[in-house]
Protein backbone atom coordinates (compact mmCIF):
# COMPACT_ATOMS: atom_id res chain seq x y z
CA UNK A 1 0.00 0.00 0.00
CA UNK A 2 1.10 3.54 -0.61
CA UNK A 3 0.19 6.71 1.22
CA UNK A 4 -0.77 8.71 -1.83
CA UNK A 5 -3.89 7.68 -3.64
CA UNK A 6 -3.97 8.67 -7.28
CA UNK A 7 -5.87 11.79 -8.14
CA UNK A 8 -8.52 10.94 -10.63
CA UNK A 9 -11.09 13.14 -12.23
CA UNK A 10 -10.15 16.05 -14.39
CA UNK A 11 -13.58 17.63 -14.94
CA UNK A 12 -12.63 18.72 -18.43
CA UNK A 13 -10.43 21.46 -16.96
CA UNK A 14 -7.08 19.98 -18.01
CA UNK A 15 -5.37 17.79 -15.45
CA UNK A 16 -6.81 19.27 -12.33
CA UNK A 17 -7.18 16.57 -9.70
CA UNK A 18 -10.18 16.36 -7.41
CA UNK A 19 -9.57 17.55 -3.84
CA UNK A 20 -8.79 14.88 -1.20
CA UNK A 21 -9.19 16.85 1.95
CA UNK A 22 -11.29 19.73 3.33
CA UNK A 23 -10.30 21.86 6.29
CA UNK A 24 -13.56 23.30 7.62
CA UNK A 25 -12.72 26.26 9.84
CA UNK A 26 -16.09 26.57 11.54
CA UNK A 27 -15.22 29.60 13.64
CA UNK A 28 -12.30 31.81 14.60
CA UNK A 29 -13.62 32.06 18.16
CA UNK A 30 -11.37 30.31 20.69
CA UNK A 31 -10.92 30.51 24.45
CA UNK A 32 -7.15 30.26 23.98
CA UNK A 33 -4.81 32.98 22.67
CA UNK A 34 -1.73 31.10 21.44
CA UNK A 35 0.84 33.45 19.90
CA UNK A 36 1.48 31.02 17.01
CA UNK A 37 -2.16 30.50 16.03
CA UNK A 38 -2.55 29.58 12.36
CA UNK A 39 -5.65 31.73 11.97
CA UNK A 40 -5.24 35.05 10.14
CA UNK A 41 -4.33 38.18 12.06
CA UNK A 42 -7.68 39.68 11.10
CA UNK A 43 -10.07 37.20 12.68
CA UNK A 44 -13.63 36.76 11.45
CA UNK A 45 -16.42 37.42 13.93
CA UNK A 46 -19.39 35.31 14.93
CA UNK A 47 -21.85 37.44 12.91
CA UNK A 48 -19.91 36.64 9.71
CA UNK A 49 -19.97 32.86 10.20
CA UNK A 50 -21.75 30.49 7.83
CA UNK A 51 -24.98 28.99 9.12
CA UNK A 52 -25.68 25.30 9.64
CA UNK A 53 -27.55 24.90 6.34
CA UNK A 54 -24.64 26.34 4.36
CA UNK A 55 -22.19 23.92 5.98
CA UNK A 56 -24.48 20.93 5.40
CA UNK A 57 -24.68 21.79 1.72
CA UNK A 58 -20.91 22.33 1.48
CA UNK A 59 -20.28 18.89 3.00
CA UNK A 60 -22.53 17.32 0.38
CA UNK A 61 -20.74 19.14 -2.43
CA UNK A 62 -17.34 18.14 -1.03
CA UNK A 63 -18.27 14.45 -0.87
CA UNK A 64 -19.65 14.63 -4.39
CA UNK A 65 -16.40 16.12 -5.69
CA UNK A 66 -14.23 13.37 -4.20
CA UNK A 67 -13.16 14.77 -0.83
CA UNK A 68 -12.39 11.81 1.46
CA UNK A 69 -11.62 13.51 4.76
CA UNK A 70 -13.07 16.53 6.55
CA UNK A 71 -11.11 18.21 9.31
CA UNK A 72 -13.37 20.26 11.57
CA UNK A 73 -11.21 23.02 12.92
CA UNK A 74 -11.27 26.63 14.05
CA UNK A 75 -10.57 28.58 16.23
CA UNK A 76 -12.19 26.12 18.57
CA UNK A 77 -14.76 24.15 16.53
CA UNK A 78 -16.52 23.06 19.72
CA UNK A 79 -17.62 26.68 20.17
CA UNK A 80 -20.20 25.93 17.43
CA UNK A 81 -23.31 24.30 18.92
CA UNK A 82 -24.11 22.69 15.54
CA UNK A 83 -20.79 20.82 15.42
CA UNK A 84 -22.50 17.51 16.24
CA UNK A 85 -25.03 17.98 13.42
CA UNK A 86 -22.22 18.67 10.96
CA UNK A 87 -20.16 15.65 12.05
CA UNK A 88 -23.20 13.37 11.82
CA UNK A 89 -23.98 14.67 8.34
CA UNK A 90 -20.40 14.19 7.15
CA UNK A 91 -20.41 10.69 8.64
CA UNK A 92 -23.60 9.86 6.77
CA UNK A 93 -21.92 11.04 3.55
CA UNK A 94 -19.08 8.55 4.25
CA UNK A 95 -16.59 11.37 4.79
CA UNK A 96 -13.87 10.64 7.34
CA UNK A 97 -14.44 13.05 10.22
CA UNK A 98 -11.56 14.51 12.18
CA UNK A 99 -11.94 17.02 15.02
CA UNK A 100 -9.01 19.39 15.58
CA UNK A 101 -9.50 20.82 19.05
CA UNK A 102 -7.84 22.40 22.07
CA UNK A 103 -9.94 20.06 24.20
CA UNK A 104 -10.96 22.69 26.73
CA UNK A 105 -14.67 22.33 25.91
CA UNK A 106 -14.65 18.52 26.10
CA UNK A 107 -16.74 17.29 29.03
CA UNK A 108 -18.41 13.91 29.63
CA UNK A 109 -21.58 15.41 28.09
CA UNK A 110 -19.99 16.88 24.94
CA UNK A 111 -17.84 13.77 24.51
CA UNK A 112 -20.96 11.62 24.49
CA UNK A 113 -22.43 13.77 21.72
CA UNK A 114 -19.23 13.61 19.66
CA UNK A 115 -19.18 9.84 20.07
CA UNK A 116 -22.83 9.47 19.04
CA UNK A 117 -22.33 11.70 15.98
CA UNK A 118 -19.91 9.10 14.59
CA UNK A 119 -16.66 11.01 14.93
CA UNK A 120 -13.71 9.05 13.50
CA UNK A 121 -10.69 10.74 15.08
CA UNK A 122 -9.56 13.58 17.34
CA UNK A 123 -6.43 15.67 17.06
CA UNK A 124 -5.82 17.28 20.44
CA UNK A 125 -3.38 20.18 20.61
CA UNK A 126 -0.87 20.70 23.41
CA UNK A 127 1.36 23.66 24.16
CA UNK A 128 3.71 21.75 26.45
CA UNK A 129 3.91 19.01 29.09
CA UNK A 130 4.61 21.61 31.76
CA UNK A 131 1.39 23.07 33.23
CA UNK A 132 2.53 26.64 33.93
CA UNK A 133 4.21 26.82 30.51
CA UNK A 134 1.00 25.62 28.81
CA UNK A 135 -0.91 28.34 30.68
CA UNK A 136 1.61 30.96 29.61
CA UNK A 137 1.54 29.96 25.92
CA UNK A 138 -2.25 29.65 25.67
CA UNK A 139 -2.94 32.57 28.03
CA UNK A 140 -5.60 30.37 29.64
CA UNK A 141 -5.42 29.43 33.33
CA UNK A 142 -5.13 25.75 34.25
CA UNK A 143 -5.33 24.62 30.65
CA UNK A 144 -3.30 21.42 31.06
CA UNK A 145 -5.64 19.54 33.46
CA UNK A 146 -8.51 20.16 31.03
CA UNK A 147 -6.53 18.76 28.11
CA UNK A 148 -5.49 15.70 30.08
CA UNK A 149 -9.11 15.07 31.06
CA UNK A 150 -10.16 15.53 27.40
CA UNK A 151 -7.59 12.95 26.29
CA UNK A 152 -8.87 10.51 28.89
CA UNK A 153 -12.47 10.94 27.73
CA UNK A 154 -11.53 10.53 24.06
CA UNK A 155 -9.64 7.27 24.54
CA UNK A 156 -12.31 6.03 26.96
CA UNK A 157 -14.84 6.49 24.15
CA UNK A 158 -12.57 4.37 21.93
CA UNK A 159 -11.90 7.16 19.45
CA UNK A 160 -8.33 7.21 18.08
CA UNK A 161 -6.33 10.14 19.35
CA UNK A 162 -3.48 12.17 17.88
CA UNK A 163 -1.61 14.57 20.12
CA UNK A 164 -0.26 17.66 18.40
CA UNK A 165 2.59 19.46 20.15
CA UNK A 166 3.57 22.81 18.70
CA UNK A 167 7.35 23.10 19.02
CA UNK A 168 9.11 26.36 19.77
CA UNK A 169 12.34 27.35 21.46
CA UNK A 170 11.04 27.06 25.05
CA UNK A 171 9.71 23.49 24.86
CA UNK A 172 12.20 21.58 22.65
CA UNK A 173 13.96 20.15 25.70
CA UNK A 174 10.70 18.52 26.83
CA UNK A 175 10.13 16.49 23.65
CA UNK A 176 11.00 13.22 25.48
CA UNK A 177 8.35 14.08 28.10
CA UNK A 178 5.87 14.76 25.28
CA UNK A 179 6.41 11.25 23.90
CA UNK A 180 6.04 9.79 27.40
CA UNK A 181 2.75 11.64 27.81
CA UNK A 182 1.52 10.42 24.40
CA UNK A 183 2.16 6.81 25.42
CA UNK A 184 0.58 7.32 28.86
CA UNK A 185 -2.55 8.72 27.22
CA UNK A 186 -2.60 5.81 24.72
CA UNK A 187 -2.45 8.15 21.71
CA UNK A 188 -2.01 6.38 18.39
CA UNK A 189 -0.16 9.20 16.77
CA UNK A 190 1.80 12.20 17.81
CA UNK A 191 2.58 15.20 15.66
CA UNK A 192 5.70 17.10 16.62
CA UNK A 193 4.83 20.22 14.69
CA UNK A 194 7.42 22.94 14.47
CA UNK A 195 5.77 26.34 14.48
CA UNK A 196 5.20 27.66 10.98
CA UNK A 197 5.88 31.34 10.64
CA UNK A 198 2.82 33.01 9.18
CA UNK A 199 0.37 35.49 10.67
CA UNK A 200 0.56 35.46 14.45
CA UNK A 201 3.66 33.27 14.57
CA UNK A 202 5.51 35.57 12.17
CA UNK A 203 4.82 38.47 14.54
CA UNK A 204 6.36 36.39 17.34
CA UNK A 205 9.09 34.71 15.30
CA UNK A 206 12.11 35.98 17.22
CA UNK A 207 10.55 34.72 20.46
CA UNK A 208 9.61 31.28 19.05
CA UNK A 209 12.12 30.11 16.44
CA UNK A 210 14.55 27.51 17.85
CA UNK A 211 18.27 27.58 17.11
CA UNK A 212 20.00 25.09 14.83
CA UNK A 213 21.44 23.36 17.90
CA UNK A 214 17.93 23.00 19.32
CA UNK A 215 16.66 21.72 16.00
CA UNK A 216 19.34 18.99 15.99
CA UNK A 217 18.38 18.17 19.59
CA UNK A 218 14.73 17.79 18.52
CA UNK A 219 15.62 15.52 15.60
CA UNK A 220 17.69 13.29 17.93
CA UNK A 221 14.77 12.92 20.36
CA UNK A 222 12.42 11.98 17.52
CA UNK A 223 14.84 9.41 16.06
CA UNK A 224 15.31 7.82 19.51
CA UNK A 225 11.54 7.54 19.99
CA UNK A 226 10.95 6.13 16.50
CA UNK A 227 13.45 3.36 17.30
CA UNK A 228 11.22 2.21 20.17
CA UNK A 229 8.23 1.57 17.84
CA UNK A 230 4.55 1.37 18.75
CA UNK A 231 3.76 5.06 18.26
CA UNK A 232 3.21 6.74 14.89
CA UNK A 233 5.22 9.96 14.82
CA UNK A 234 4.75 12.79 12.36
CA UNK A 235 7.79 15.01 12.30
CA UNK A 236 9.00 17.25 9.51
CA UNK A 237 12.19 19.29 9.53
CA UNK A 238 11.03 22.91 9.61
CA UNK A 239 11.52 24.70 6.32
CA UNK A 240 13.73 27.42 7.85
CA UNK A 241 16.35 24.71 8.42
CA UNK A 242 15.87 22.86 5.13
CA UNK A 243 17.70 23.45 1.86
CA UNK A 244 14.54 23.09 -0.22
CA UNK A 245 11.06 24.45 0.45
CA UNK A 246 8.16 22.36 1.67
CA UNK A 247 5.69 21.30 -1.04
CA UNK A 248 3.05 23.42 0.57
CA UNK A 249 -0.36 21.69 0.64
CA UNK A 250 1.06 19.13 -1.82
CA UNK A 251 0.87 21.84 -4.46
CA UNK A 252 -1.49 24.81 -4.74
CA UNK A 253 -5.01 23.60 -5.49
CA UNK A 254 -3.89 19.99 -5.98
CA UNK A 255 -5.26 18.11 -2.97
CA UNK A 256 -6.50 20.45 -0.32
CA UNK A 257 -9.08 23.13 0.23
CA UNK A 258 -9.89 25.27 3.21
CA UNK A 259 -13.17 27.04 3.96
CA UNK A 260 -13.00 30.01 6.32
CA UNK A 261 -15.71 30.65 8.94
CA UNK A 262 -17.44 33.15 6.64
CA UNK A 263 -17.37 30.76 3.66
CA UNK A 264 -14.36 31.88 1.65
CA UNK A 265 -12.70 28.98 -0.15
CA UNK A 266 -8.91 29.05 0.12
CA UNK A 267 -6.08 26.90 -1.27
CA UNK A 268 -4.44 27.07 2.19
CA UNK A 269 -5.32 28.60 5.53
CA UNK A 270 -2.92 31.54 5.07
CA UNK A 271 -3.90 32.40 1.49
CA UNK A 272 -5.99 35.39 2.51
CA UNK A 273 -2.77 37.20 3.35
CA UNK A 274 -2.10 37.55 -0.40
CA UNK A 275 -3.61 40.96 -1.22
CA UNK A 276 -3.81 40.45 -4.99
CA UNK A 277 -6.17 37.49 -4.57
CA UNK A 278 -9.89 37.56 -4.01
CA UNK A 279 -11.67 34.46 -2.77
CA UNK A 280 -15.03 33.18 -3.89
CA UNK A 281 -17.58 32.30 -1.26
CA UNK A 282 -19.67 29.14 -0.93
CA UNK A 283 -22.68 31.42 -0.43
CA UNK A 284 -22.31 32.54 -4.07
CA UNK A 285 -20.79 29.63 -6.00
CA UNK A 286 -20.73 25.85 -6.07
CA UNK A 287 -17.65 24.39 -4.41
CA UNK A 288 -16.62 22.54 -7.60
CA UNK A 289 -16.82 25.73 -9.65
CA UNK A 290 -14.52 27.46 -7.15
CA UNK A 291 -12.06 24.53 -7.09
CA UNK A 292 -11.79 24.07 -10.86
CA UNK A 293 -12.32 27.58 -12.19
CA UNK A 294 -11.81 30.40 -9.67
CA UNK A 295 -8.77 32.59 -10.16
CA UNK A 296 -7.59 32.02 -6.58
CA UNK A 297 -7.16 28.31 -7.35
CA UNK A 298 -5.96 28.47 -10.96
CA UNK A 299 -3.40 31.25 -10.48
CA UNK A 300 -0.67 29.13 -8.82
CA UNK A 301 -1.91 25.68 -9.78
CA UNK A 302 0.66 23.61 -11.70
CA UNK A 303 3.96 25.10 -12.89
CA UNK A 304 3.13 27.71 -15.55
CA UNK A 305 3.25 30.61 -13.09
CA UNK A 306 6.78 29.82 -11.89
CA UNK A 307 9.67 32.26 -12.09
CA UNK A 308 13.33 31.22 -12.09
CA UNK A 309 14.98 29.44 -10.35
CA UNK A 310 11.81 27.27 -10.08
CA UNK A 311 10.90 27.19 -13.78
CA UNK A 312 14.02 25.24 -14.82
CA UNK A 313 14.36 23.28 -11.56
CA UNK A 314 14.22 19.47 -11.64
CA UNK A 315 12.24 19.57 -8.40
CA UNK A 316 9.49 21.87 -9.63
CA UNK A 317 6.82 19.17 -9.42
CA UNK A 318 8.17 18.00 -6.05
CA UNK A 319 8.40 21.33 -4.22
CA UNK A 320 5.81 23.20 -6.33
CA UNK A 321 7.80 26.38 -5.76
CA UNK A 322 7.31 26.14 -2.01
CA UNK A 323 4.85 28.34 -0.21
CA UNK A 324 3.17 31.30 -1.93
CA UNK A 325 2.14 32.82 1.39
CA UNK A 326 5.72 32.71 2.66
CA UNK A 327 6.98 34.43 -0.50
CA UNK A 328 4.34 37.10 0.04
CA UNK A 329 4.97 37.50 3.76
CA UNK A 330 8.74 37.75 3.48
CA UNK A 331 9.24 39.26 0.00
CA UNK A 332 5.98 41.12 -0.54
CA UNK A 333 5.46 39.14 -3.77
CA UNK A 334 3.57 35.85 -3.87
CA UNK A 335 4.91 34.97 -7.33
CA UNK A 336 8.55 34.64 -6.20
CA UNK A 337 10.37 31.42 -5.27
CA UNK A 338 9.86 30.61 -1.60
CA UNK A 339 12.82 32.34 0.11
CA UNK A 340 13.61 29.31 2.29
CA UNK A 341 15.01 27.62 -0.84
CA UNK A 342 18.81 27.81 -0.92
CA UNK A 343 18.49 28.67 -4.63
CA UNK A 344 16.44 31.78 -3.84
CA UNK A 345 18.39 35.05 -4.07
CA UNK A 346 16.61 36.04 -0.84
CA UNK A 347 17.60 33.08 1.37
CA UNK A 348 19.64 35.48 3.53
CA UNK A 349 16.34 36.79 4.98
CA UNK A 350 15.80 33.39 6.58
CA UNK A 351 19.35 33.18 7.89
CA UNK A 352 18.98 36.68 9.34
CA UNK A 353 15.76 35.63 11.10
CA UNK A 354 17.49 32.59 12.58
CA UNK A 355 20.33 34.81 13.84
CA UNK A 356 17.88 37.33 15.31
CA UNK A 357 15.94 34.59 17.13
CA UNK A 358 19.16 33.17 18.55
CA UNK A 359 19.92 36.56 20.11
CA UNK A 360 16.41 36.93 21.53
CA UNK A 361 16.37 35.45 25.00
CA UNK A 362 13.10 36.51 26.62
CA UNK A 363 9.72 35.41 25.28
CA UNK A 364 7.45 38.43 25.11
CA UNK A 365 4.43 37.53 23.00
CA UNK A 366 1.83 39.30 20.95
CA UNK A 367 -1.11 37.06 21.80
CA UNK A 368 -3.83 36.15 19.33
CA UNK A 369 -6.79 38.50 19.87
CA UNK A 370 -9.97 39.45 18.06
CA UNK A 371 -9.92 43.01 16.77
CA UNK A 372 -6.15 43.13 16.36
CA UNK A 373 -5.24 45.28 13.40
CA UNK A 374 -2.03 44.70 11.49
CA UNK A 375 0.58 47.40 12.09
CA UNK B 1 8.72 2.66 13.72
CA UNK B 2 11.30 0.02 14.47
CA UNK B 3 13.37 -1.23 11.57
CA UNK B 4 13.05 -4.95 12.30
CA UNK B 5 10.05 -6.84 10.88
CA UNK B 6 7.79 -8.00 13.68
CA UNK B 7 6.69 -11.66 13.68
CA UNK B 8 3.05 -12.31 12.77
CA UNK B 9 0.89 -11.53 15.78
CA UNK B 10 -2.24 -13.29 14.52
CA UNK B 11 -3.18 -16.91 13.89
CA UNK B 12 -6.03 -18.59 12.04
CA UNK B 13 -8.30 -18.60 15.09
CA UNK B 14 -8.31 -14.81 15.43
CA UNK B 15 -11.32 -12.84 14.21
CA UNK B 16 -9.98 -9.38 13.31
CA UNK B 17 -12.01 -6.32 12.41
CA UNK B 18 -11.31 -2.65 11.85
CA UNK B 19 -10.62 -0.48 14.86
CA UNK B 20 -12.69 2.65 15.22
CA UNK B 21 -11.26 5.39 13.06
CA UNK B 22 -10.23 2.99 10.29
CA UNK B 23 -12.27 1.55 7.45
CA UNK B 24 -12.10 0.23 3.92
CA UNK B 25 -13.89 2.58 1.57
CA UNK B 26 -14.49 2.73 -2.16
CA UNK B 27 -13.47 6.06 -3.62
CA UNK B 28 -15.89 6.27 -6.51
CA UNK B 29 -14.52 9.53 -7.91
CA UNK B 30 -11.02 8.07 -8.39
CA UNK B 31 -12.25 4.50 -8.87
CA UNK B 32 -10.00 2.99 -6.23
CA UNK B 33 -10.18 1.51 -2.73
CA UNK B 34 -8.65 3.25 0.26
CA UNK B 35 -8.21 2.54 3.94
CA UNK B 36 -9.43 5.63 5.73
CA UNK B 37 -7.16 6.36 8.69
CA UNK B 38 -6.37 9.29 10.99
CA UNK B 39 -5.36 12.22 8.78
CA UNK B 40 -4.51 10.08 5.76
CA UNK B 41 -6.00 7.65 3.28
CA UNK B 42 -3.94 4.58 2.38
CA UNK B 43 -4.33 3.15 -1.09
CA UNK B 44 -5.38 -0.50 -0.88
CA UNK B 45 -4.18 -2.89 -3.59
CA UNK B 46 -6.63 -5.48 -5.03
CA UNK B 47 -5.26 -8.33 -2.87
CA UNK B 48 -5.63 -6.27 0.30
CA UNK B 49 -9.16 -5.28 -0.74
CA UNK B 50 -10.16 -8.91 -1.30
CA UNK B 51 -8.89 -9.86 2.17
CA UNK B 52 -10.20 -6.84 4.06
CA UNK B 53 -13.70 -7.13 2.58
CA UNK B 54 -14.00 -10.50 4.34
CA UNK B 55 -13.44 -9.05 7.82
CA UNK B 56 -16.33 -8.41 10.17
CA UNK B 57 -14.77 -8.98 13.60
CA UNK B 58 -16.53 -12.36 13.92
CA UNK B 59 -15.16 -14.51 11.10
CA UNK B 60 -12.06 -16.64 11.80
CA UNK B 61 -9.01 -15.90 9.67
CA UNK B 62 -8.95 -19.62 8.81
CA UNK B 63 -12.40 -19.26 7.24
CA UNK B 64 -11.29 -16.19 5.29
CA UNK B 65 -8.31 -18.16 3.92
CA UNK B 66 -10.56 -21.06 2.90
CA UNK B 67 -12.91 -18.74 1.04
CA UNK B 68 -10.14 -16.91 -0.81
CA UNK B 69 -8.32 -20.15 -1.71
CA UNK B 70 -11.55 -21.42 -3.23
CA UNK B 71 -12.45 -18.20 -4.99
CA UNK B 72 -9.03 -17.68 -6.56
CA UNK B 73 -8.27 -21.39 -6.99
CA UNK B 74 -4.88 -20.84 -5.36
CA UNK B 75 -2.85 -23.05 -2.98
CA UNK B 76 -4.17 -22.58 0.55
CA UNK B 77 -0.67 -22.31 2.00
CA UNK B 78 0.19 -19.34 -0.20
CA UNK B 79 -3.09 -17.55 0.56
CA UNK B 80 -2.56 -18.18 4.27
CA UNK B 81 0.85 -16.52 4.16
CA UNK B 82 -0.51 -13.45 2.34
CA UNK B 83 -3.49 -13.11 4.66
CA UNK B 84 -1.61 -13.57 7.94
CA UNK B 85 1.19 -11.24 6.85
CA UNK B 86 -1.20 -8.44 5.86
CA UNK B 87 -3.53 -8.78 8.84
CA UNK B 88 -0.64 -9.02 11.32
CA UNK B 89 0.93 -5.91 9.84
CA UNK B 90 -2.33 -3.95 10.05
CA UNK B 91 -2.91 -5.17 13.61
CA UNK B 92 0.58 -4.05 14.57
CA UNK B 93 -0.34 -0.62 13.19
CA UNK B 94 -3.57 -0.64 15.23
CA UNK B 95 -5.65 -0.43 12.05
CA UNK B 96 -7.21 -3.79 12.97
CA UNK B 97 -8.06 -5.37 16.32
CA UNK B 98 -8.05 -9.10 16.82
Amino acid sequence: MSETPHDGRTDGAGHTPAPMSLLAELTHRCPLSCPYCSNPVELERKAQELGTEDWLRVLEEAAEMGVLQVHFSGGEPMARPDLYTLIAHAHKLNLYTNLITSGVLITPQTMKRLDESGLDHVQLSFQDTDGPEADRLSDFPQVQPRKLEAARLITQAGIPLTLNFVLQKANISRIPAMFTLARQLDAQRVEMAHTQYYGWALKNRAALLPSRTQLEEASRYVAAEEAKGGLAIDYVTPDYYAARPKPCMGGWGQRFLNISPSGHVLPCHAAETIPSLTFDNVRDHALSHIWYHSRAFTLFRGTDWMPEPCASCARKEIDWGGCRCQALALLGDATQTDPVCSLSPHRHLIDDAIAEAEQTQDQTFIYRRMGHRPA
Amino acid sequence: MSSHTPPPVLNEDDCPGFNRGYRLQHDRVREQWVIQAPERALLADPIAVAILQELDGKTRIGTVIDRLAERYEAPREQIATDVLTLLSDLTEKRILRS
